[in-house]
């Protein structure tokens, strides 16, 4: 009752100041504060532009490509060398744009990648959040199943996997290398969660009926979320060279599909690595750039989720 | 310590069953058999039938895993179809190129990275520690098969310095053989060291910045111990044993990269081996060769587990 005769007391103008004062001094929203990292920081601004256009980019530029068109044999263009015949960066030993197949190719790759890091992680966010959380045999038993998946060797099994199933496509494809990669993700969000549930605000949930999911999900996840932030943003960094790498090796997309793993598998050629170095060099520096940009804003958004390391005011 | 010890390889058997299991299995689902590249024009369907019913492809699973871990225990892996040589053989040939090229990796990684982290955790916050920073991380985020194509490409063809092929020149002999040898693994295993440093140096930056400020750092300066003495002697060797833990953890990494290294570099070690076997179907290779990594992650985290027991009492209570 007492609140709300002081609050009458207060004239509208008086409130509206103190509300704005209150705001002003309050923590910013973590969008705010995200913002202001990448202000504060250029390069990582421009970083973040880079990448995202360039996403942006690969999505929508390969609907214009006739893929078909640009994956038949031109026995006519062989090995054109960079900015010849309307060959901006050459064409491969079939006669196919390198230009082209290398925008089709990282919308392949990209994909893969993004859709390996949305599934792994949402598994490994999961997988840790409830293993942590319930601790005692659950946790004894999910970490003997990481134990487990851990001591696999990942791109053999992968590799096995491919090969068993013989019409797989991009999305089997995600779907087989996000069984082998959610641990790291698991292990780093369990050990915060043992730490966040010993707090006092779970201890209270937990004493006032909350159910689990609850707290699980509405109460430790958005605590920990900056970390979540971070880590899916530098498992993604990762999961590009995930596939280009296996696509590299052969056993990726299959070999009609352009990816910049398929480009860079141009180098094995012994007469390609030396002399035509534009089949597969492009897609190399791509990928380079792409990781170095990407981690690099992941940089920056783990320094904003640390209040001592951020820049911005 | 020894009860944890115990335990963690109880652990392990189960572990290793399942594996196994699961290697056998999927080897059996892989398409095509072993007959099917020693099948020529003249072979009849009821040939091809009874040699596989010989080699017992058509007992139940069961019955085929059960032969396969009794052979196994009997230290017999099988013949590869496509070599014509026993497995245990051939796999013992190629694990000594692996083993080699992994085994200078790992040293030069040692040799790159802890000086590196010494170095960074003694001027925490300052200009070397950021360099230092930026070199693991560009290093870290990069795709390590792409930095392997183009250092062979800059390296190896361009400049033409290292070869680009083999373990050792088919001319050589003798004591050539030996530096022949190492000329052969030192492109990829400089670059799997100067590339796979980032978890080394950041554990000892951190090793040396905890220690910076323990008691016994303070002990020793209030006792008028030279600053260089306590990096060299106090510090440097207190985080040794804990570095040396990471050795067992890299042992997958390194497992994992010798697929990639072996493959662009044409080194014929049990990664190369690994591909060619999938190539060519080879089953009897494969599941050893997958068998045998897993044994050996199992191993590695094992090892550096009880090292890390040994060093932190904190593990060994859990």
């Amino acid at each position: 009752m007492a609140t709300n005769t002081k609050t009458a007391d207060i004239s509208a103008e008086e409130l509206a100041r103190l509300t704005a004062e209150a705001k002003k001094e309050a923590a910013p929203s973590s969008t705010k504060i995200l913002w202001n990292e990448f202000k504060a920081d250029r390069p990582a601004l421009i970083a973040l532009i880079i990448v995202v256009g360039f996403i942006l980019f690969v999505m929508i530029a390969p609907l214009f490509i006739n893929s078909e068109k640009m994956m038949t044999t031109d026995i006519m263009a062989y090995l054109t060398p960079p900015l010849q015949d309307n060959f901006l960066l050459g064409a491969d030993a079939n006669g196919r744009s390198i230009g082209l197949q290398l925008i089709v190719g990282s919308r392949n790759s990209i994909g893969i990648a993004i859709g390996l890091t949305l599934i792994s992680s949402t598994f490994g966010i999961a997988w840790g959040l409830i293993s942590g959380y319930f601790g005692g045999y659950i946790d004894w038993g999910m970490q003997r199943v990481y134990d487990f998946m851990m001591m696999l060797p990942m791109t053999m099994m992968i590799i096995v996997l491919v090969t068993i199933i013989d019409n797989y496509n991009s999305i089997s494809l995600t779907f087989i290398f996000s069984i082998f990669y959610w641990m790291g993700t698991s292990r780093l969000i369990r050990s915060r969660t043992l730490a966040e549930t010993k707090k006092d605000y779970v201890a209270a949930s937990i004493t006032s009926g909350t159910s689990s999911l609850k707290i699980i999900f509405k109460e430790i996840m958005p605590n920990i979320s900056s970390l979540i932030i971070v880590d899916t943003t530098l498992s993604f960094a990762e999961n590009i060279g995930v596939e280009t790498g296996l696509s590299y090796l052969g056993f990726g997309l299959p070999p009609k599909t352009p990816s910049l793993g398929t480009l860079i598998a141009n180098a094995n050629d012994p007469n390609n690595i030396t002399q035509y170095w534009w089949t597969w060099l492009p897609a190399a520096v791509e990928i380079i750039i792409l990781c170095l940009s990407i981690s690099y804003i992941g940089q920056v958004v783990s320094r904003a989720a640390n209040s001592s390391q951020r820049r911005a005011e | 310590m020894w009860k944890t010890i115990l335990r963690r390889i109880l652990i392990m058997i189960p572990e290793i069953i399942l594996l196994s299991i699961l290697v056998f299995l999927l080897a059996k689902a892989m398409p095509g058999d072993p007959f099917t590249g020693s099948i020529n024009p003249r072979s009849s369907a009821a040939q091809i039938q009874h040699l596989k019913e010989l080699n017992g492809l058509y007992d139940p699973w069961y019955q085929q895993y059960w032969n396969w871990i009794v052979h196994l225990f009997h230290g017999d892996l099988g013949q590869s179809y496509q070599y014509h040589e026993a497995v245990s053989n051939l796999i013992g040939e190629r694990a000594i190129n692996t083993l080699w090229l992994s085994a200078f990796t790992m040293v030069l990684t040692y040799l790159i990275a802890l000086p590196l982290g010494l170095y960074a955790g003694k001027h925490e916050g300052k200009l070397p520690d950021t360099v230092i920073r930026v070199y693991t991380y560009v290093t870290y985020c990069i795709p390590f098969f792409v930095i392997l194509v183009i250092g062979l490409w800059i390296f190896g063809y361009v400049l033409n310095w290292f070869p680009t092929t083999g373990s050792v020149a088919p001319t050589a002999k003798g004591l050539g053989m030996l530096s022949s040898r190492f000329f052969h693994i030192l492109l990829p295993g400089l670059l799997g060291a100067l590339f796979g440093t980032v978890n080394i140096v950041q554990y000892m930056r951190s090793e040396v910045i905890d220690a910076k400020r323990s008691d016994y750092v303070r002990t020793a300066r209030s006792k008028g111990v030279p600053e260089k003495d306590i990096y060299r002697h106090h510090i440097f060797r207190n985080s040794l044993l804990p570095i040396a833990a990471f050795g067992g953890y890299s042992i997958t990494g390194l497992l994992n990269g010798s697929i990639f290294t072996e493959t662009i570099f044409s080194y014929p070690g049990m990664g190369m081996l690994f591909i060619d076997s999938i190539n060519y179907r080879d089953y009897t290779v494969i599941t050893a060769l997958v068998l045998l990594f897993g044994v050996m992650n199992l191993l590695g985290t094992l090892l550096s587990d009880i090292i890390l027991g040994i060093v932190d009492p904190r593990i060994r209570i859990e």
